[in-house]
């Protein structure tokens, strides 16, 4: 039985599986919500038999076609990877779910069932693709999928507003990876290998690598929406269906900053990048703060949501300047676990508001007032995902904030501290702006039956984003085996 | 069996909470059933706990939360102090809420954010170190902000935003000093002689700044004046919630939490020696006058109940700011006695306001013959408060008087008395009015069948709670009372 296990590529199929299904739920129209349920009950499944294979052997990396690198293509699965196979598992699981009961099979909206089901599972198998990628020409090939398939699915709801912000999303997209590509090219040009691995221990600090390291940084800077390149965003994750607003928020993003990462802490150590740390610091400590302010103001549910994922974004670049060596992998572990509570109270969010929306006729957050009843319940579950967004113990995203406020302090960057704790009162302050319509006491018409897909698959996932941080040991622990990071991840100071 | 004690104490109050949140509105019984069976398996199981921890067995509980931090659960005798008075007086106010809620909208969602509640604030009694503490410390702030606008009127929604504004900025400011502790002095377990006193004195700077941070972000929710302000503003909640937010829940928390950083996290003789308790006894007494000079000018009777709290939550800070046994143990009774008093009067408080409509204390005259067994038990309250003997407020100060002479710092006595003479001054007017005033209002009289003042439900917990105020002082000297368990707790802390 182990033997089965540990010999199965596991973290191979999780790319495969999704792809196919994809293809088999655009050839069967009819079929292609059960196709796509099957896709994602096997998903999470595949993960957990990766993990427990990862774990009982070796970190695994295999080449596609037996080539040995640099001529093949590596696929790996270190901790990192891992993580992100099985948070998007889950959180893609709950999604699908939901999205069986946003588009109804039968009825006039057929047309936006038909054409989702292949493209989600596209996207899906396009990020776990991303996720195990090993050589910086496949994370492009991938990356250009995700983006893609995305671009896609923000047009499905038809209409001259959405097709605008899919194309804008399409063209700012391609600039960035035109950007990546480019730098890749420059790397190629000198090393003649794309590995992340071998060019980690070849790179000299050359100008010419760091001209190259500063175009790929900002393609993807560009892609994952950093303060001043997020205008796009907004309006993309806002034009599209609620499980489509989700997944973009909630994994999308995260695919450039995955990239990142692993460039940042494993092709690029050698090369000068305290400038460009700071840099992205004070980009992302605009963000959080912009971000917050700009939620705080919005008149519309799925705004103010967007613009609370502009601040998160930010947070998630705090990790570069404040990974200094004793440091590392407080900031990196920070990171991830950010990444991990995130998407998986993001998705709630959204999956929420689409509930709302649906169910009041507007996500204009002033007819929220008085909310009883069902939606009561639903302004309820919002307020669960929205503790991680918060940074409430003991969701994940407390925990996150405590590495990174473990890692300013000790690496004597105490001004990051002020915007942590302003992004985190800000939070609370649109969060609670929400909670007190609801709870205002008016006369409240009532409203149709919610559908028992669109109301529980939610919760579930508010649910566990609350309490992320009480099971977030394990995932840490996972993370953390085949690291680029070996320092402890609490620090303390040195005597 | 005894290491699921601890989660199955927290479970008994979080479950039916969650459940009741999913229940609709009309299944009265059904939530009914879940609240007070809850609050009777809390009551039995703290009392199991209760016979472990006076043998001196203490269970303990731990959970990895990250490398190298954990949840941490511990039962020990000072936590066991704050648990007895949270279970019992939860199950009291739970009998008064329903009472009290009875017919009004969204009681599903008030019962569910209740339990929550009290859930967070057991969790504080028994958390075991300052991670666990800050987990729970947060999440009571957040499931109390909920019960504070529950009434939905704009007047609750503001005051709902200045009471999030302090307690979250408290809570901002509470975590960063614990990341900063836990990163000088690595975990942060609470043990009797504290955790930084073998550090490096060069540290002792930075010690001196993360206590104070500290104590000032512990202090927002212990409503130490300057940070007291969300305190009155928040009465605007309703009556059981008040008595829950002053007796148990919120402002207990704060002072609970500086007894834990003083006792168990810089240990009294370390926080002695860095001179870091005479500038709290300080703000303490500061408090302690400016709240009862504030209550004397309140014509609603919940803001003069409100600035009371303020006043009478310094004595517990100022009695452990002193840091000499008895007036440590004067602190730590006051913890329970103060509570017992407070929730008397906020019941009281409530049946006015619920049977006659009465918020105001010029349209109190003469209502001691319309309800004489509330106002009786709203007249031991307050002359408990003012510290009558043999009352349970009069063995609180005397305590503390005896720990101030034994300090060494006489003044503490001067404190205590105009205290006392201003706690006259804003509780006798209010008594004179209810017995000797004529009445000059005519209310509904009663309802009910057989003529009884208000229902049981709101009659039954302000009494036992009365008796209990005088049963604490009169019985202090005997087993089984706050005083005997203060004792104990500060012979274990200071030896005997």
């Amino acid at each position: 039985m182990t033997e089965l296990i540990v010999q199965q590529q596991w973290f191979l199929w999780m790319t495969l599986l999704p792809l196919g299904a994809a293809v088999a739920a655009f050839l069967a129209p009819r079929q292609a919500h059960w196709i796509g349920l099957v896709t994602a009950l096997l998903l999470p499944l595949c993960a957990l038999a990766a993990i427990a294979a990862a774990t009982l052997s070796e970190t695994q990396t295999i080449t596609a076609g037996n080539w040995p690198t640099p001529l093949g293509i590596a696929l790996r699965s270190d901790g990192l990877a891992l993580v992100m196979l099985a948070v998007t598992a889950l959180v893609g699981f709950i999604i699908s779910c939901y999205a069986l009961g946003y588009f109804p099979v039968r009825g006039h909206h057929q047309s936006r069932a038909r054409y989702f089901w292949p493209l989600w599972l596209f996207l899906w198998g396009g990020c776990n693709a991303l996720f195990i990628s090993g050589d910086l020409f496949n994370l492009y090939v991938t990356l250009e999928l995700v983006t893609l398939a995305s671009v896609a699915l923000i047009a499905l709801e038809g209409g001259k507003a959405a097709l605008a912000a899919a194309l804008r999303y399409l063209f700012i997209s391609l600039l960035g990876s035109l950007a990546y590509l480019l730098g890749v090219g420059i790397l190629y040009g000198t090393y003649a290998t794309v590995d992340i691995i071998l060019l980690g221990d070849m790179l000299a600090a050359t100008r010419l690598n760091h001209a190259a390291m500063s175009l790929m940084i900002a393609g993807l800077v560009l892609k994952s929406a950093l303060f001043p390149l997020h205008f796009w965003l907004p309006q993309a994750h806002t034009m599209a269906p609620a499980p489509v607003s989700a997944v973009l928020s909630a994994l999308v993003v995260k695919c450039a900053y995955v990239i990142l990462l692993r460039l940042w802490f494993e092709v690029f150590p050698a090369l000068d990048t305290i400038a460009i740390g700071h840099l992205l610091g004070l980009l992302g400590s605009i963000a959080i703060i912009w971000g917050s302010l700009m939620a705080l103001r919005q008149e519309r549910l799925k705004l103010l949501i967007a613009y609370s994922t502009v601040a998160q974004i930010g947070y998630l670049f705090l990790v570069f300047p404040l990974a200094h060596t004793e440091t590392m992998a407080s900031a990196w572990i920070g990171g991830v676990l950010l990444m991990m509570a995130h998407a998986c109270g993001k998705a709630a969010m959204f999956m929420v508001a689409g509930t709302i929306h649906h169910t009041a006729g507007s996500d204009r957050i002033s007819r929220l007032a008085g909310a009883g009843g069902p939606i009561g319940v639903l302004v309820v579950v919002f307020t669960l995902a929205a503790g991680t967004i918060i940074g409430l113990p003991p969701s994940g995203g407390f925990f996150a904030k405590w590495l990174f406020i473990n890692a300013a302090l000790v690496s004597g960057q105490w001004w990051y501290l002020p915007i942590i704790l302003s992004g985190t009162l800000l939070a609370a302050a649109y969060i609670a702006r929400v909670l007190g319509w609801a709870f205002l006491d008016v006369k409240r018409s009532s409203y149709p039956v919610i559908p028992w897909m669109m109301k529980w698959p939610p919760l579930v996932l508010s649910i566990i984003a609350l309490l992320f941080g009480l099971i977030a040991y394990e995932p840490v622990q996972l993370a953390l085996s085949g690291a680029p990071v070996s320092s402890p991840v609490l620090v303390e100071f040195g005597p | 069996m005894s290491d699921l004690i601890l989660p199955a104490i927290l479970l008994s109050s979080l479950l039916p909470g969650l459940i009741i949140f999913t229940l609709p509105e009309e299944s009265v019984r059904l939530r009914t059933t879940l609240n007070l069976g809850g609050a009777v398996v809390k009551l039995l199981l703290v009392a199991l706990l209760f016979f472990h921890v006076a043998k001196r067995e203490y269970t303990e509980l731990r959970l990895p939360l990250l490398p190298d931090m954990e949840l941490v659960l511990r039962a020990d005798a000072l936590s066991l102090l704050f648990l007895i008075l949270s279970a019992f007086l939860w199950f009291l106010t739970t009998i008064y809420a329903i009472g009290y809620l009875e017919d009004s909208p969204n009681r599903s969602r008030f019962f569910g954010f209740f339990s929550l509640c009290v859930s967070a604030t057991t969790g504080i009694a028994l958390a075991g170190d300052m991670v666990t503490f800050v987990i729970f410390y947060e999440a009571l702030t957040i499931s109390t902000y909920p019960l504070v606008i529950h009434r939905g009127t704009p007047a609750a929604l503001h005051a709902g935003r200045i009471y999030l504004a302090y307690t979250l900025g408290g809570g901002v400011v509470l975590f960063i000093a614990t990341v900063w502790l836990r990163a000088i002095a690595g975990p942060l377990d609470f043990s009797p002689d504290g955790v930084v006193a073998s550090l490096d004195p060069a540290l002792h700077g930075s010690l001196t700044i993360i206590f104070a941070l500290l104590i000032l972000s512990l202090g927002v929710k212990a409503a130490l004046v300057p940070l007291h302000i969300w305190l009155p503003s928040a009465m605007i909640a309703p009556a059981p919630v008040s008595a829950l937010l002053h007796a148990v829940a919120v402002v207990k928390a704060g002072a609970f939490g500086i007894i834990r950083v003083i006792h168990d996290i810089f240990g009294i003789g370390f926080s002695a020696e860095l001179n870091l308790l005479f500038p709290l006894a300080l703000m303490a007494a500061f408090t302690i006058i400016y709240g009862s000079i504030r209550a004397l000018s309140q014509n609603d009777l919940k803001r003069r109940l409100a600035f009371s709290t303020v006043s009478q939550v310094s004595y517990i800070l100022l009695g452990v700011a002193m840091a000499t046994p008895l007036a440590t143990i004067g602190g730590l009774v006051h913890l329970v006695h103060q509570g017992v008093m407070k929730i008397t009067l906020f019941f009281c408080a409530g049946n006015l306001a619920e049977t006659l409509g009465i918020h105001k204390i010029d349209e109190m005259d003469g209502v001691g013959r319309r309800m004489p067994w509330t106002m009786a038990a709203f007249t031991v309250a307050a002359l408990g408060m003012i510290g009558l003997p043999p009352l349970a407020g009069f063995i609180s100060k005397w305590y503390l008087g005896l720990g101030g002479l034994a300090a060494g710092q006489p003044w503490v006595i001067i404190v205590l008395i105009g205290s006392t003479l201003l706690n006259a001054s804003y509780f006798l007017p209010v008594l004179h009015r209810i017995w000797f005033v004529p009445s000059r209002q005519d209310w509904p009289s009663s309802t009910l069948r057989d003529g009884r003042e208000t229902t049981w439900a709101l009659l039954i917990p302000p009494l036992i709670t009365a008796m209990l105020v005088v049963m604490l002082g009169v019985l202090a000297h005997s087993v089984g009372s706050a005083l005997y368990w203060v004792e104990l707790i500060a012979t274990r802390e200071y030896g005997p």
